[in-house]
């Protein structure tokens, strides 16, 4: 597997909110204009620090939701009810204002179109905003292998990206969504958690080897991860990325 | 010098000890889990406990061997890199100055290895003279597999990355040699309290 890693130090950088997207009710894109920024892998992150007038600062990891051919980086966050800095992020923040980052983060979590696949990515809630950017990578580099993303969120008001997923899906991916609380009475997608079955129905089958990334609750990943391992899944095909309660 | 955020004013938990909490850091109650793949499940029966690499001659413990061995009770902070810290959590393990009294070595490095193929690398100095264990009970409690379980390191003064989870053992080494995230981008020797999160930090 390549190792690249990066080069020299993160510095911190100040990016110009362009535009805020409302993508649920509880989530936002935040559309950043960075000048200097020296691109980054799908599935990457990047740090956020807020600085008070009195100096007090806090800090937060946010995946990055485009793709490194796209124009401006994009960060999406949900408001945790308890947090300090999604909250600013969310109901504060108004475009033309600075905010302070650095990164690309983590090289592990990534898929670059050289990876090969097939690609299978499984998203629980805002575990979705890594594959966002994978999406539009594997959109942009003309779409050499199969990806498929399997998406469980409580509700359709909850599924983040909805629109920008049927459009991946028009344009080849196999999107499957899954809807664990509430579906409307004409829901065609998967209806209740991600689990055995599922999976049995959904993923490919271990034979093909397909490249799988899990992101999302703790508790998500590990019952996912669990049983496509126990299916026959190589677990060093497999990569996670947990968010707990506290990514506030 | 970071430029205000407009309208930031924060939410600081004053509960903490701030001369606790190393810069960027804040504090969680609860114990989120990070980690790069699956949760591997090693059987009690199959684990061992070795230490190789540049020593006289390599030593290995089983399970009941490793719980024979003296232990001890610390309570200690820990700081993940990605920016939560938990103030005293207690741990039962083994300290790392006891294992190593088993072989004779000059080695200045070791990298510690995991079930799942995890590696993390570590001056000698940084897990000697009371400063790492490999714990396996943690809270009172055996050590739940999402937390690292049967058996992980544990270097509470640097990042949380280091005190690598399911560990099996420590492969001494003449030199330093990156392990996981290490390669990754993130920095090769992680304290907290100098904010060394990253390469070149």
């Amino acid at each position: 597997m390549a190792r690249a890693a990066i080069s020299g130090r993160l510095i911190w950088r100040l990016g110009r909110v362009v535009e805020l997207v409302d993508e649920t009710p509880r989530c936002k894109s935040l559309v950043l204009e960075l000048p200097d920024w020296r691109g980054h892998r799908a599935g990457q992150h990047v740090d956020v620090r807020l600085t008070a007038e009195d100096g007090y600062q806090a800090e937060r990891s946010y995946s990055i939701a485009s793709a490194p051919e796209d124009e401006h980086v994009v960060l999406t966050v949900e408001r945790l009810e308890d947090g300090e800095v999604s909250p600013y992020l969310t109901e504060v923040l108004r475009p033309g204002d600075e905010l302070e980052l650095r990164g690309p983060i983590g090289g592990y979590f990534v898929w670059e179109s050289s990876q090969g696949g097939p690609l299978l990515m499984i998203a629980g809630g805002s575990g979705v905003v890594p594959f966002r950017a994978m999406l539009r990578h594997w959109a942009a580099s003309r779409r050499a292998v199969r990806a498929r993303l399997l998406y469980s969120s409580r509700t359709l008001e909850d599924t983040i990206y909805r629109k920008e997923l049927e459009r991946v899906a028009e344009e080849g991916a196999d999107v499957q969504l899954t809807l664990t609380r509430q579906w409307p009475a004409d829901w065609r997608g998967h209806r209740g958690r991600v689990d055995r079955d599922l999976l049995a129905e959904v993923a490919w089958p271990p034979q093909q080897r397909p490249l799988v990334y899990i992101c999302g609750p703790t508790a998500f990943v590990e019952a996912v991860a669990e049983a496509l391992v126990d299916a026959g899944h190589e677990p060093g095909r497999i990569k996670t990325e947990r968010f707990g309660p506290t990514g506030a | 010098m970071s430029p205000i955020s407009r309208g930031f004013t924060g939410r600081r938990r004053s509960a903490a000890d701030p001369s606790r909490v190393p810069p960027g850091q804040h504090i969680t109650g609860d114990f989120p889990v990070l980690s790069a793949g699956p949760t591997p499940h090693t059987p009690l029966q199959e684990w061992t406990f070795t230490i190789g690499g540049t020593v006289d001659e390599p030593v290995s413990w089983t399970w009941e061997e490793f719980m024979a061995l003296p232990a001890e009770t610390v309570t200690v902070d820990i700081h993940c890199v990605t920016k939560w810290s938990k103030l005293g959590t207690t741990w039962k393990g083994v300290a790392v100055d006891t294992l190593l009294d088993a072989v004779q070595t000059d080695a200045e490095y070791l990298t510690a290895w995991s079930d799942g193929g995890y590696t993390t690398n570590l001056p000698l100095d940084d897990v000697t003279d009371r400063k790492a264990w490999v714990a396996y009970e943690y809270g009172g409690e055996p050590l739940e597999p999402e937390h690292g379980g049967p058996a992980r390191l544990l270097v509470p003064h640097l990042y949380f990355w280091k005190s690598a989870k399911w560990v099996r053992g420590l492969t001494l080494t003449p030199t330093d040699e990156p392990g996981f995230w290490e390669t990754y981008g993130y920095h090769n020797h992680g304290d907290p309290w100098l904010e060394q999160r990253y390469q070149g930090d």
